[in-house]
């Protein structure tokens, strides 16, 4: 082991014009309360549908995207240690911009795509036969 | 700060005055990699949007079977769970690496970063393993546009994976040669983002794909 491994705080941002990141990594605490979460969050939705145990099938669906979008969050919080101080909170800001364009991206190809199927297939046939 | 005061237009001022007028001369320092983890968050951002893209593409192809194989015929839902308990268990064995980084113990962390690669490892060779035996039965990326929206996502998300672990790999070569110098620190802290980020994205490849797909 050489001296690097004896260092009191290796990497020591001595201005305080750049605000620290480091002494984010989480604790122990965080990432066990994490882990458990997640295997709770992810073990609930597989057993829902290997199981069958909700039988309306959009409910359940309903039921796993929540359980979806729960975990996210705890992975954000525990995992990847979000917070609105870090970065003078430019990191929530790109998060809540990302956040917007993917809602806006797939809610928007969905909701166009559905509409185009659902408007494309029976007029060609009714067109087919107007055909002269 | 009084020259930012002056009047540029003035014939009398100097050029170097004005330079001094409209430009931050005195740049303070630096420090080297200050503004990385930042900017690998908007990395991660931008990546998140080709992976917003990847799913809008099986939301909209993912019915379209062209009479082959549908979700039913395909998926093995126990194991997707072992892939994703494998997934989830290297988020947490990569905490516990980060953890040892942070107490300065070299061993330790690249301990943790074996264990994680295994993991890691095992999550590839289950989803290599997933995909040949959909291949085997014909389920080809050509078979139909659920297949070809499927193998995207998923395989995008198991190339990210796989690179990952090379990086995983070059990390543990270079904090055994060089120690867990301020720089190795700051790429650990960058695959610890990229790595839990995965694990996000994962989470939406089983509940969209895997679980809806069952339903």
């Amino acid at each position: 082991m050489s001296a690097a491994d004896h260092h009191a705080h290796p990497n020591p941002h001595a201005d305080g014009h750049h605000d620290d990141h480091e002494g984010n990594h989480g604790s122990l605490r965080d990432y066990l309360i994490g882990f458990i979460l997640s295997a709770v969050l992810t073990a609930i939705p597989f057993w829902l549908v290997m199981s069958g145990a909700i039988a309306d099938k959009q409910a359940t669906a309903l039921v796993i995207v929540a359980f979806a979008v729960v975990q996210i969050v705890v992975h954000m919080i525990y995992f990847l240690h979000m917070n609105t101080k870090s970065e003078n909170g430019w990191t929530v800001m790109a998060l809540i911009f990302t956040i917007i364009i993917v809602g806006i991206a797939l809610s928007g190809s969905l909701w166009v795509m559905y509409h185009l199927n659902h408007n494309m297939m029976p007029m060609m046939s009714h067109d087919m036969g107007q055909v002269p | 700060m009084s020259a930012t005061t002056l009047d540029a237009a003035t014939p009398k001022a100097s050029p170097a005055q004005i330079t001094a007028a409209f430009y931050d001369l005195n740049e303070h320092d630096h420090p080297e990699g200050g503004s990385t983890m930042l900017g690998f968050w908007l990395y991660l951002m931008s990546d998140c949007l080709i992976f917003a893209m990847l799913f809008a593409a099986y939301g909209v192809l993912g019915g379209n079977y062209a009479a082959g194989p549908g979700p039913k015929d395909l998926f093995e839902l126990p194991l997707v769970a072992v892939n994703t308990a494998m997934l989830l268990f290297s988020s947490i064995t990569y905490g516990f690496a980060m953890l040892a980084m942070a107490k300065n113990r070299k061993g330790a962390t690249q301990a943790w970063l074996l264990v994680t690669a295994l993991f890691g490892m095992a999550f590839i060779g289950i989803e290599l393993h997933e995909f040949a035996g959909l291949i085997h039965e014909g389920a080809t990326p050509m078979r139909s546009g659920f297949l070809t929206a499927f193998f995207s996502l998923v395989g995008t998300h198991g190339l990210h994976v796989t690179f990952g672990l090379i990086w995983l790999f070059t990390l543990f070569v270079q904090i055994g040669a060089k120690g867990l110098i301020p720089a190795n620190q700051r790429r650990l802290m960058c695959l610890s983002l990229f790595w839990h980020f995965l694990d996000v994205i994962w989470i939406g490849v089983f509940t969209f794909v895997y679980l809806m797909g069952m339903l």
